[in-house]
Parts: C-alpha cells; structure tokens; sequence
C-alpha cells in the first residue's frame, strides 16, 4: 500500500486491489466524491472488467459497419446515404426492484444512446425473461415490466415493434430487461463522443439533477440478497414526455453545425459521460457543480455526479454557438446551462463554491481500470439423446395444443397490444410474426429486426447456445425476405466470479463470434449484465442477440401466416429429430437434458441464403422459422395467424408425409436452420433448392380450417387459435 | 389552401397524418406551433394523436389552453373543419369545442390493435367518402379512450345525429365484446352540432396506406381533400 491512511470503510464495491491501484494514480488518499467517481467508472456496469478480455474476439468488421462497439451505438451502412444505429441495453437490477420505473428507463436510456448519435429512432424492441409464472412476484412484475416499457415508449412516440417474453424459474429473483432501439440517421450526419479541443463550452441539457438512481451503476454490479427491495432508492424515475421533447431538440441542434461532441447521460450519469468525452477527446474537463441544473437543494458534488436522473444529455459545442442552442431548447422548455470547458489538463476537475472539490488524471481513470481475466472452467459436454430414447406421446395433437396453450409458447398478443407498435406510420410488418420490418421513412427500403436467444441450450452447452442465439436472430431476420447486416448482444449471466458462470460466458461468447463471422454478421455493439444472482443462485445464462437487416422493398416482405388454401408447404433444411433440451423433453419428461440441437452454421447459411432467393424472386407466399416446439409448432402458428376468411374459416394445413424417423421427433424434434414456407409454385421451390444444395421437402397441402399432423387427429384452426390467445390473459387476470 | 396541423410539445403522430394529407392532397400541410396565436389561411385544421404535455395532469387538459387553441376555437365556430384523432379528441373535448370526456380505458391498459368501426354519418366533409353503416377497419393506440357523457348530452348526441362512429364487429353489429375501451355506447367518434369538428379515436391515417395492411382510413383524407380544393 502506497498510503499510510487508513482505508474507508466502505470501498462503494471496489475491491482492496483496485483501492490501492487508485491510491497510486491519484499519489493521495481519495476524497469521498473522487472515491465515487473510480467507484462507478470501475464498476462492472461500466467497465466491462469481466468481460472485456472475451469480448475483443468478436468479430467487429465488415464492409457495412460504420461504428463498431466503444460508442453509444453501432452505426451500419445500410445504402443511399443512410445508415441504421442501434444497440441493446439490460436494465436487469432496477427492473426486478421496481417494475415500471426500471423497465421505462431502461427503454429511455436505450433511446438517448440511439439519438445522441444523430439518429431518429425509429422503433423498440425488448427481450424479457421473467421467472416461473408459479413465483408470486412473477405476475406484478410481469404487469409492471409491460406497462413500463410502453408507457416510455408509446408517449415518446416510437413503436415497440417486437421482442421476447419467456419464463424460467432461475430468473425467479433476477428478471431480465433488455431494451433494444435502432435509429435512422445520414451517414454524413453522425456524431460521437470526442470532445476534442481545447476551450470549449461543457453543455448540459435536458431534466434538472436529483437524488434518483445514485450509484445505480454500482448496484447493476452486484449480487442481490433479500434485502432487493430497500434498493428502490438507486432506481431512477422516467419522464418520456421530457425525453420526447430533448429528442425533438438534440435532432434540431444536430442539424447545424454546433455540436463537437454528445454524450447522453446514462449509467454513472455526469461521471461517465464526461469521463468518456474527455478520454476519447484526449482532453482535460472541468465541471462547476454549482452550474449543474439542479431539482433538489444542498446536493454535494457526489450526488450530482453520481446521480443517475434521466433525460439528461452533456454536449460539447463550438464556441460562440452557445446561445443559438439555447433558443432551440428554451423553445423545447429544457434546461441548457454551460457548466464547464475543455482544457489541455488531462483532467477531471471538479469545482464548488469557486474550490476544486476532484481533481483526478482521466487516462488512468480510463486506461488502468481493471481487467480481469477471471478463472473459468469450460460447461461439461452432454451426451446426444436419441429421439427413440424419449418416449412417443399417445397423441401428438395432445403435447401440441398442451405446448401452444402454456406459457412457454402462447401467444403474446396480452403483450404487445399494450405497446404502439404503429405509430411513425412505417411499421410493415407488426410483431407477433419472426422479425417486424419497418420502412426507412419516404423510400421503398425496410429494416428488418429480431432479438432472440435459447437460455437452455446456452446452459447446456454455451458454444452451441451461443452460435444459436445468433442463427436464430439472423434466420428470423431472413425469414421476412431482408438481408442480416450486424448484431448487437446483451450477455445478460450470473456471477462471474464463478468458474462455471465465467465458462457460460467465454464459451457462449466464442458460440456467437464463430457465428457472426460464418453468417457474416458482426457485433456492432452491445452491453453485459453480471451478476444476475440471487442468494447464489444465477439466471440461465442468456446472451441475447438483437439482428438488424435490410429489405430492398418492402413489398417483396413475406410473413408468416398461411395465405390461401392449396398451396405447398415445404420444409427448407434438415429435419434428424432432435429432441435434447427440446419443449417436447420437458414437457414429456419434466427435465431439459442432453446436447442442444447443434448449428451447422454453413447449412444455416445456404439455407438461408435460399429463403431470401425465394422471396425475392416472389416465390413464397408465407415464411417461419422453426424454432421452439419444432416442425408440429411452426406450422400451428403459421395456421393460427392466418386471418379468417369470409366465411369464417382459418387456414390450416394437412400434412401428408410419413415421417422417415421417429414421428414424435419429426414433429418435435428442434433441428436449426430451418423454415416453413409455403408456395403456389412448389416446382420453383424445388428446382431452386436442388440447384443451391439445400434440402427442401414437400410435406403438404394449406386446407380451410382445420390442422391434421402425421397420425393425429384434425384439429380445428380456430380452437387452436383461442387455445394460443387464453394462456396469458388469464394468467394476468387471475392475480 | 392547405391543412394546417398542430403540433404541441409531446404530439407524435403529427407526421403521420401529415403524410396521409400530402398523399391525399398532393400538398403538404402547413405544421404549426402550439405557442403561435394565429393559424395560417387554411381550410382544414388537424390535432393529431400523441401525448401532448405528456398527459399528465389529464389527457389534452393543458393542451387546450395553449395559445394556438383559442385560434382553432375561432375557427371552428366560424365553421371550418377541425379533425381532432386520438389525443386531439381528448384536446378537443377539453377545450369544449366537442361535448363528453375520454376517460381511462376499463381495462386500465394502454390498448394498441386495429377494430373495426361502423359509421354512423356519411354525410359530414369527413365521412362523405363512406357510406351508413359501412364498415371500416382502423387501428387505436390509447390509453384514455373510455368515451363518457352524462344521458343528457348522450341523448342530445343521438338526437342530433352527433354520433360519427361506433365500435363494432366485423359483420357491423356494436357488440361489447368489440368495444376496446369501454366507451359508453360503443362511441368512437362524434362531431359537433354544426359537423364540421370530429373528434374519434382511432387513427384513419395509420391504415391509408396499402403496405401498412390496409386502406379504409384513406377516403377521410381523400374527402377532406377534395372538399378544402373545392
């Protein structure tokens, strides 16, 4: 130790190692603000400490991407001058304390870090994990969580256009929250974090200061005990109808040439954002507390700092530009204040009351937070389960219409019917199919967009979890006819100070990076959610990928649900009948077993590549991946999403193919890579899939009304349909 | 002359009805400020949908004391058409220009998804595109669209033929189970004694457009077009 003081008793989370690397940067004794300070940028929240080592071998490059991961979000070329920015963020911890507030500003602060980079938003997606539905919090924080992310989003006016909703009970005491939001921006109109230069107005917009969310980072950075509920206070309050309005204002700025930098304020508040505009400016900051707009009274330079109060942005802006940009935000009734200016100290430096109350070297700051290379130890193989090795229903029609009314794959429609996923006027394809596509506003063009990931194949094998989760954001992105461009993660784990919780990560973060590069797909940006424990028991580990694509023309866009009766249905990829950690094992047998179905990841790619032929060729008249629940579930929704026609009667399907396997893991079996499509053109199909290698099989006919598997009984459509759409309003109503 | 839109702090759906009224008209309309005391010459005044002043309070309470509205008030009691959808219903109702409130839906929940509604009027300059009883499949998205007004003025609304549209089923029969929000009497719109302000819910300008899964709002703006044109 480098200091004969003696040390706080309260570290705020940081370990006696990190104390003491501070202790040699600062050649003094921290005061409390400054101690703060190294407190949140060293969090984990903040510093990826964990992860960073993992995360440099993703692949990040591709002739599309314009910014990869380091700024507030990725930025892909996405033709015409234009470009797509978006990114994924988790607001885990506060979610679980308070539903509403946590999910609202985990949606806000993922839109402040989209239109900091000049972008319109123009649509929300979310990927939500809840714990078992029998957890008596799981009903309050299912409400809560849904109403939160539509109340921000709906009032600021961006459609929530699509998302995941499932239940384990491993997230019993930690929900998971990830909220996703991609931008529309021109690629000669982006803006970044650098403030460089020396002697330029430090600008602060947007709310007023409080005591909200103070030390929020830090908090996102630990396990919780039962004790969750006395941490409402570090939950931040969200304010959509202000965000709209700094939206409105930050774009019309964005529109001269005013700006130097921005940087929204999110985790670690006024701390990490002027930290980072000053490292990536190579600059020195200095900041007058007082200056700060303020919402309460007596708040020390810690609490103004640490704050985490939403809808606030820092700017840096050319000088003499400071009152133009007044005008644009007293005209949007926001507070702009100048609270400080860019110098050559290379500092951070903090002055109240005309005194310097911090002063602290921002490239340490920055360059020596740790990083950890945390001991781990790999997830141990399962064996293969045969399908033969589980046994036959008496029925399949009985597991289907058990796994469409349950809460695993009932309908959603409770969920997002509670969001606008209409408003903007763009959106083509509405949630509820595989990917929503959105128009890119005034063109022809769409942005196709999913978020997915399987928790029990990652637990089961992190690689092929992994590889997973990103084929089936990229395969649900090509089942509407679009072209996957990039991705953006969210490694939402338990605590990494376990070896087997590191081992999920480092596996499933090799998992995605060989999938990314085979379906050329790079990670453009991203965040990382630890610490997802409770009492020691962690979440499933669930890397969430969210995909974002493009479409040429929208109109060519093809959706899942049957068309028009006497049409082929086809089955695009390799049908084996895998039923290891399959719905179908865990329905039959209570347990989730053996190897996960493996990514064949060039098969995925052929596959794909041939769908996306197809549609664009205007070969197929519906398209849906299969994913949970196999072949039997894939076709049932696409026959439960077909409208009714006048006469009453949905489109459902005959299947009249005797299976060359195992009927039940014909049916049940969760293969990847592949699709249902349907055609009225079947010999096209077939031609173009023998011509690219891809086995496509022709499995039968769409029918009115009623649904007839391999040995089963005809099912009615519409029974099905009210079967899929009872599960979770019910679930809701019971509380 | 062109249509002038209001637009105050928190309105969102201001640009789409925009579009739906340049693709109508061939003219783009003229967008004004809440904080403007005077409307620009025009022949058609819109308050779109969206979350002015963020709802809070009630929604439209503050909005309908923004400058602007004593303008429109002006306007509209000199007869000029004011289409008030969604949160502009709710303006329009606190401003006074229509009768009745929108209260929270019985639900409790915000409430996004297409209905379908029966029109009650076709001879207004808003409905002259349509016919009695013709049914249209629109979409809402609210959250306060619980229609209410005391038997008095309900009766007043039927006597006087103030009632636009209903909610209904898609054969047109108004049915609870097609009513989204709990509107009394299945209410989805209503115009002022005179007819030439409509306030309704549902949003006509998110489904005028064949890619986004339907048309039927389009022969509003394609009326409203014509009749400020002529």
């Amino acid at each position: 130790m480098s200091n004969t003081e003696p040390r706080p008793e309260d570290l705020m989370g940081l370990s006696d190692g990190e104390y003491d690397t501070i202790l040699d940067i600062m050649g003094r004794t921290p005061n409390f603000t400054e101690l703060g300070i190294f407190s949140v940028m060293w969090s984990e929240h903040c510093s990826y400490k964990s992860s960073k080592k993992w995360l440099k071998t993703l692949p990040i490059d591709g002739p599309q991407v314009i910014q990869g991961p380091g700024e507030n979000a990725g930025v892909v070329d996405i033709g015409d001058g234009q470009a797509a920015i978006f990114k994924i963020e988790s607001h885990n911890h506060p979610s679980f304390i308070e539903p509403y507030q946590g999910a609202a500003t985990g949606v806000g602060g993922i839109l402040r870090d989209v239109f900091t980079m000049g972008a319109r938003p123009v649509a929300n997606l979310n990927a939500l994990r809840f714990g078992s539905p029998d957890h008596p919090k799981t009903r309050h924080l299912v409400g809560g969580v849904v109403a939160g992310v539509g109340g921000y989003g709906n009032c600021i006016g961006v459609p929530t256009v699509g998302g995941e909703v499932n239940f384990d009970p491993s997230y019993n005491g930690n929900i998971l929250v990830n909220a996703m939001t991609v931008g529309i921006a021109s690629t000669d109109k982006i803006f970044y974090s650098a403030a460089a230069g020396v002697g330029l107005p430090v600008v602060y917009v947007g709310s007023k200061t409080g005591r909200d969310g103070i030390h929020g980072a830090t908090m996102a950075s630990a396990e919780f005990a039962d004790d969750a509920d006395e941490k409402r206070p570090t939950v931040q309050v969200g304010d959509p109808f202000t965000e709209k309005l700094l939206l409105e204002a930050c774009l019309e700025l964005m529109a001269t040439d005013a700006i130097v930098a921005i940087q929204d304020m999110g985790a670690a508040g006024l701390t990490s954002s002027s930290v980072e505009m000053a490292s990536k400016g190579d600059v020195g900051i200095e900041l007058d507390i007082d200056r700060v707009p303020q919402r309460e009274t007596g708040m020390s330079a810690y609490e103004i700092m640490l704050s985490e109060s939403q809808e606030r942005m820092l700017m840096v802006l050319h000088p003499g530009r400071e009152d133009m940009a007044r005008k644009i935000f007293e005209k949007w009734e926001l507070d702009f204040a100048v609270i400080g200016v860019t110098n050559d100290s290379g500092h951070l430096t903090l002055l109240e009351g005309g005194e310097t109350s911090a002063d602290i070297p921002v490239p340490p700051l920055v360059a020596a937070a740790p990083e950890y290379d945390r001991p781990w130890t790999p997830t141990p193989p399962r064996p293969v389960i045969n399908a033969t090795e589980i046994d036959a229903p008496d029925d399949l029609g009985d597991v289907l219409t058990a796994l469409i009314g349950g809460p695993e794959l009932c309908s959603r429609r409770w969920v997002w019917e509670q969001y606008d996923h209409m408003v903007m006027g763009d959106t083509v394809v509405r949630p509820g199919g595989d990917a929503a596509l959105v128009r890119v506003h005034g063109t022809g063009k769409g942005l196709a967009m999913a978020t997915d990931c399987s928790p029990r194949y990652v637990f089961a094998n992190p690689i092929e979890g992994g590889r997973q989760a990103v084929a089936e954001a990229w395969r649900n992105v090509t089942a509407v006819g679009a072209t996957p461009l990039a991705v953006t993660n969210n490694l939402n784990f338990g605590n990494p100070e376990r070896p087997e919780i590191m081992g999920q990560l480092v596996g499933s973060v090799q998992g995605m990076g060989e999938a990314c590069e085979a379906l050329d797909c790079p990670v453009v940006s991203g965040n990382v959610s630890l610490y997802n424990e409770t009492n020691g028991s962690g979440i499933l580990p669930t890397p969430v990928i969210g995909c974002v694509g493009v479409m040429a023309d929208v109109a060519k866009a093809v959706t899942s649900e049957f068309k028009a009766v006497g049409e082929t249905i086809f089955v695009i990829g390799e049908t084996q009948g895998w039923l290891g950690c399959s719905l179908y094992q865990r329905h039959m047998t209570g347990d989730v077993a053996g190897a996960p179905p493996p990514v064949n990841l060039e098969a995925e790619r052929k596959n794909g590549d041939l769908v996306r032929h197809l549609i664009a060729d205007g070969v197929l008249t519906a398209c849906h991946d299969v994913s949970d629940g196999g072949l039997a579930v894939a076709i049932t929704e696409m026959a439960m999403a077909s409208e009714a026609s006048e006469k009453g009667a949905e489109i459902g399907a005959e299947i009249n193919i005797s299976p060359d396997i195992a009927t039940h893991g014909w049916a049940f079996g969760e293969d990847q890579g592949r699709y249902v499509v349907t055609s009225s053109a079947p010999e096209a199909v077939s031609a173009a899939a023998a011509a690219a290698g891809v086995p496509a099989r022709a499995i039968g006919m769409t029918v009115a009304a009623t649904l007839t598997l391999p040995s089963t009984r005809p099912i009615s459509v519409a029974e099905l349909k009210a079967l899929n759409e009872r599960w979770l309003p019910d679930y809701m109503a019971a509380g | 002359m062109p249509a002038a839109v209001i637009v105050f702090p928190g309105s969102n759906c201001d640009r789409d009805v925009a579009v739906a009224l340049e693709a109508a008209s061939g003219r783009p309309p003229a967008m004004v400020w809440h904080q403007e005391s005077a409307l620009p010459p025009s022949d058609l005044i819109v308050v779109p949908g969206g979350f002015s002043y963020g709802d809070y309070l009630r929604s439209g309470a503050m909005a309908a004391h923004s400058p602007i509205m004593r303008a429109v008030t002006a306007r509209a009691n000199a007869g000029t058409p004011v289409l008030g959808i969604c949160n502009g219903f709710q303006i329009l109702a606190e401003a006074g220009l229509l009768p009745g409130i929108l209260m929270r839906n019985a639900s409790l929940k915000f409430v996004c998804r297409d209905v379908d509604l029966r029109v009650e009027r076709a001879d207004t300059v808003f409905t002259s595109a349509y016919t009695q009883g013709e049914v249209l499949r629109v979409p809402v998205a609210h959250h306060d669209g619980n229609y209410f007004a005391d038997p008095d003025t309900l009766q007043r609304l039927q006597d006087g033929g103030q009632i636009a549209f209903r909610y209904c089923d898609a054969g047109g029969n108004v049915t609870a189970a097609a009513n989204p929000n709990g509107s009394i009497e299945n209410i989805a719109g209503i115009v002022n004694a005179a007819g030439n302000v409509l306030g309704m819910m549902p949003h006509p300008e998110r489904l005028a457009d064949p890619l986004l899964g339907g048309t039927d709002g389009a022969p509003m703006f394609t009326a409203l077009a014509e009749a400020i044109a002529a």
